[in-house]
């Protein structure tokens, strides 16, 4: 028993240790290693690289910010632990982070029961509907990412489509939303298929889906390594029909690992970020994506992702709240995140109301094709 | 080991649980204590079947998930209160632990190993892949106890964290005492025989199948309500729950406290339910310095931690 009295005290004094002076401490729970790695390893070096940012330029209003930072691992359970320690014991005056829907849901009620105000970095529509007082959200949801590829299906003729979706998180959930959203678009789903993220082989189910009567199109809500697995069987199928992915796989790494050949034609929703060297002079955006393209990739020599975006766009949007709302206390800085209006991040262009706590509509998005093995907009 | 001794250690216990809250200086460290305690829980459950009935199980985690999801479901679609959905998830677990367990344990050797394996990673995918009933991997909300806000009607107000601390704390102790009553009965006393000796057991009279199905139960409903107490602190959960790394966890818990040892268990749960938390200073390093704690703990106190620290010390009675 004396271990674990021993085991306690050295927690304490840790914790102590660790809750050092600082003058504005924001906190964070990002999945940075685990299953939902490729999510919240982007999201964590972003944050880390932002707030030494900040500081290196006096911080907000004269006063430093402290990064508290914990790895939850992708596991909605440490989550929760996590978002209490950031509120009960380091004392955060704000929470970024929640880089799945299932670590979300966990910190959010955190949040929401102490008033912190939080910002996720996670897609369900479920986190900002209802609308919680003290909860936001930067990526756009499944739903919109469902409305943005039916609109340009619609724009093409397109009315029978086939779906083969992952059974991840990601990908049941954007099916789900698919379906409620496409008759508003006139289109039927007319064939649907699943795989589970670890297979190495759609072709049965592309076959059944291509041998199905008056589809025009497919659909592939997914995220990793699922989506260009079905785009390497598609192109050796010879399916000749338009082939639509989902904003989760918006990188270059997907171009890379289905490769530029397979990849040829392919349409999906995505951000201004993933076209950064090609964004027309004057557009909003343009200033915001490649200052934080060219600073991530100096900093970290790697590609900038999607993922890496949300937190960025959370960043400046809480940083921005705390300038205006010059305090730290968690009620104020909570009102004027709501009052946001029209802070352009690598997203899109935020601007929050008492009953919309996301800010971002279809605009956000940018249809963009993939082309000798790049990124262009068709829009 | 005397029936004396039984109580000592409960008592020595219920003091720790209770001085503890003195030495916390936030909300935060009864949360950290609540999860030790539902920890605990399960890996007595563990105990039981590894430590005295000499079975391993890789799939408790799945038990796990049927307490929570139980919790999650049973108010919403059948309208019970949670704290009855609490008893049906014990029971349907039990259930089903017999009829994996009754013709698996038949045979002699690890094949329940494989069997619970297998049906952890059941238990997860049909959790994942039932969207319309669970709410696949993004989860799903678990509904309130209601227990605090009568306490608060009572005059008594607790936080979140003070309630499921002692919660926890008292559905421990009372599974901390059943196991410690098994351990001296009958029925204890043939689990240990047939960890032994299954030949000598059998031999002896022992019904060798029956007692490792009665092990198996019993450790089936204490990860189900583990799982449900899980489930209910937490007002949310996912298919994570009963995923095979919980199951592993669960194994490595009571393998590293001492499985023979309830108080080591419980001791084990402590460790590596705390140790993430400690070791966030080293952010990167953690996984690392937990698998060589692990490493040194194996080859240094095969025992596990209580049992070979005890030995040591030549300290009798546990």
């Amino acid at each position: 028993m004396k271990v674990t009295t021993t085991a306690l005290a050295t927690l304490m004094a840790l914790g102590i240790a660790t809750a050092a002076h600082a003058e504005i401490k924001l906190g964070a729970s990002l999945s940075a290693s685990g299953g939902a790695a490729f999510l919240g390893d982007p999201e964590a070096k972003t944050l880390e690289m932002l707030v030494e940012e900040l500081n290196a330029k006096g911080g907000i209003n004269g006063e430093k910010v402290e990064l508290v930072l914990y790895d939850d691992g992708g596991d909605p359970n440490k989550a929760r632990t996590f978002a209490t320690r950031l509120v009960e014991d380091d004392e955060v005056s704000a929470i970024i982070g929640g880089s799945t829907t299932g670590t979300t849901m966990s910190i959010l009620a955190v949040a929401e029961s102490e008033g912190i105000p939080f910002i996720s970095l996670a897609g369900a529509i479920q986190i900002i509907d209802p609308v919680r007082q003290f909860v936001f959200k930067t990526p756009h949801t499944d739903r919109m990412a469902c409305e943005k590829i039916f609109t340009d299906m619609q724009k093409n003729g397109i009315t029978k489509i086939g779906m083969i979706s992952g059974t991840d998180g990601f990908g049941a959930s954007m099916e789900a939303q698919c379906k409620d959203v496409a008759g508003g678009y006139e289109i039927e789903i007319v064939a649907q298929e699943t795989y589970a993220p670890q297979d190495a082989d759609m072709t049965p189910q592309l076959t059944k889906i291509k041998s199905t009567d008056g589809v025009q199109a497919i659909l592939n809500p997914g995220f990793g390594q699922g989506p260009a697995i079905v785009t390497r069987n598609y192109a050796q199928l010879g399916i000749d029909l338009p082939l639509y992915q989902s904003h989760g796989v918006a990188s270059d790494g997907f171009i890379e690992l289905a490769g530029p050949d397979a990849a040829e034609g392919v349409r999906l929703p995505g951000t201004a970020l993933l076209i950064a060297d090609i964004i027309e002079d004057g557009d909003p955006q343009k200033d915001v994506v490649s200052a934080y393209k060219a600073a991530y990739e100096e900093k970290y020599g790697e590609d900038v992702s999607t993922f890496g975006g949300y937190a960025h766009d959370a960043f400046k949007l809480m940083t921005g709240a705390i300038e205006r709302a010059g305090s730290d206390d968690p009620e104020e800085i909570r009102d004027a995140l709501e009052a946001t209006d029209g802070l352009v991040g690598t997203t899109g262009t935020y601007t929050f109301s008492a009953d919309d706590h996301l800010g971002l509509d279809l605009s956000a998005f940018r249809m963009l094709e993939i082309r000798d093995g790049e990124w262009v907009s068709v829009d | 080991m005397s029936a004396n001794s039984k109580w000592v250690q409960l008592a020595v216990l219920a003091g720790i649980m209770l001085v503890l809250p003195v030495f916390f200086p936030s909300g935060y460290y009864y949360r950290v204590g609540a999860l030790v305690y539902v920890n605990a829980l399960s890996v007595i459950g563990l105990v039981i079947l590894i430590g005295y009935a000499g079975q391993i199980s890789l799939g408790h985690a799945g038990f796990a998930g049927i307490g929570a999801y139980a919790c999650a479901l049973a108010p919403v679609h059948l309208g019970i209160h949670p704290a009855l959905a609490v008893l049906l998830g014990a029971v349907i677990s039990g259930v089903l632990a017999i009829l994996i367990g009754r013709p698996i344990l038949r045979l002699k050797g690890y094949y329940l190993a494989v069997a619970t394996l297998g049906f952890g990673i059941l238990v997860s995918m049909v959790l994942s892949n039932e969207r319309g009933l669970t709410g696949g991997p993004d989860g799903m909300a678990v509904p309130d106890l209601g227990l605090r806000q009568v306490l608060r009607g009572m005059g008594l107000k607790l936080s979140g964290g003070e309630f499921w601390y002692i919660a926890n704390a008292l559905v421990l102790l009372v599974a901390i005492w059943i196991a410690l009553n098994l351990f001296h009965s009958a029925t204890g006393r043939a689990m240990r025989a047939l960890h032994g000796s299954e030949t000598a057991a059998r031999t002896v009279g022992i019904d060798v199948a029956r007692y490792k199905l009665q092990a198996f139960v019993i450790s089936a409903v204490y990860a189900s309500v583990a799982g449900s107490l899980l489930a209910l602190q937490n007002g949310f959960i996912t298919p994570d729950v009963a995923g095979f790394m919980h199951s592993v966890e669960m194994v490595t818990m009571a393998v590293l406290g001492g499985v023979g040892s309830v108080l080591g268990a419980t001791l084990g749960a402590a460790i590596l339910t705390l140790l993430p938390q400690v070791l966030t200073v080293l952010a990167d390093y953690e996984q690392l310095v937990l698998g060589l704690i692990m490493i040194l703990v194996m080859i240094f106190l095969p025992l596990g931690l209580l049992p070979s620290i005890a030995a040591r010390i030549r300290w009798r009675g546990v």
